[in-house]
């Protein structure tokens, strides 16, 4: 009887341990701001009738004319060159 | 490459908030929301009080894109540090993380209810259609897809704060601070926001890149 009691009792314990499955887990880091991907870039807007002007698509002529406009705020270089 | 960046003189800024308001104005920023505010220290000591005007710096490696556990945040190719207020739950992780007080955000009902992250955006819109009302209401304008700069640098009657390329706005400082003998070299967050001189360089934390001796006066 002592047996069999052993017996049921290892087999419950081994049918109960075989649930206790563990789920393969990794670990991957995020990827910083690569969730948002919609933004369009600002020279590839069509320049408006009455504002500063650059060729469509052209990040190079848009970079040059937004430089012209921040050489704007060196009023020294205005006044005294 | 532009990397758009700001850039506050303290030895310029009259403390008239004229920044302040031109940002609020431009972009129809709701009660309760300073995207930029000035900061004043020492105030009422002589000789000693500064003042500085403070929004998103847009960090060169920002703490709030770090952070934020649904990555709302992103760079444009031209440096500006954009998010997704689609995406954002209004955690506030970002305000906790980020060294100038930039994201607000502005309550959404009763009990101190937050609503969606808001912050300084260059002028840069957001990820909507460039010039779009759906981008406007969300953001404010997008000055920069008009081939212009923020509203905030552009109105500043002083010119204490410039806004644009890195490069552009450190050689305007430069030349200003070495035409008026090395006074005010430190550009109040600049050290904070795109990364700090390497060790032993023997420059302090938050000085800009070195200013040339005037003229007369040896290095």
């Amino acid at each position: 009887m002592r047996r069999l009691a052993f017996a049921a009792g290892a087999l419950l314990l081994a049918l109960t341990l075989s649930a206790c499955m563990e789920v393969e887990q990794t670990v991957s880091e995020k990827q910083i701001g690569q969730t948002v991907k919609r933004d369009t870039a600002a020279w590839t807007n069509e320049p408006s009738a009455n504002g500063p002007k650059w060729n469509k698509g052209d990040r190079g002529s848009w970079e040059e004319q937004i430089k012209k406009r921040q050489l704007a705020q060196h009023e020294d270089r205005r006044i005294y060159q | 490459m532009a990397r758009m960046k700001f850039l506050c003189d303290a030895e310029r800024c009259i403390e008239c908030n004229g920044c302040v308001t031109a940002c609020k104005n431009e972009n129809e920023v709701p009660w309760g929301v300073n995207r930029r505010r000035v900061v004043t220290i020492n105030d009422g000591v002589i000789g000693a009080e500064k003042s500085i005007s403070v929004a998103c710096m847009h960090c060169s490696d920002a703490p709030c894109m770090a952070v934020c556990p649904v990555d709302c945040f992103y760079r444009t190719a031209d440096g500006v540090v954009l998010h997704d207020k689609d995406l954002c739950i209004g955690c506030g992780y970002c305000f906790y993380a980020c060294p100038f007080g930039a994201p607000q955000f502005p309550q959404a009902g009763a009990f101190g209810l937050r609503g969606k992250m808001d912050k300084c955006t260059f002028c840069a819109g957001g990820p909507e259609a460039d010039g779009s009302d759906a981008e406007f209401k969300k953001y404010g304008r997008n000055r920069l897809s008009e081939g212009k700069l923020p509203a905030c640098a552009e109105m500043c009657s002083t010119k204490a704060l410039l806004g644009g390329d890195g490069d552009v706005v450190a050689d305007i400082y430069r030349e200003r601070v070495a035409r008026r003998g090395n006074k005010g070299a430190e550009a109040w967050g600049w050290g904070s926001a795109y990364g700090q001189p390497p060790k032993g360089a023997g420059a302090a934390p938050g000085t800009a890149p070195a200013a040339p001796a005037p003229a007369g006066q040896k290095s």
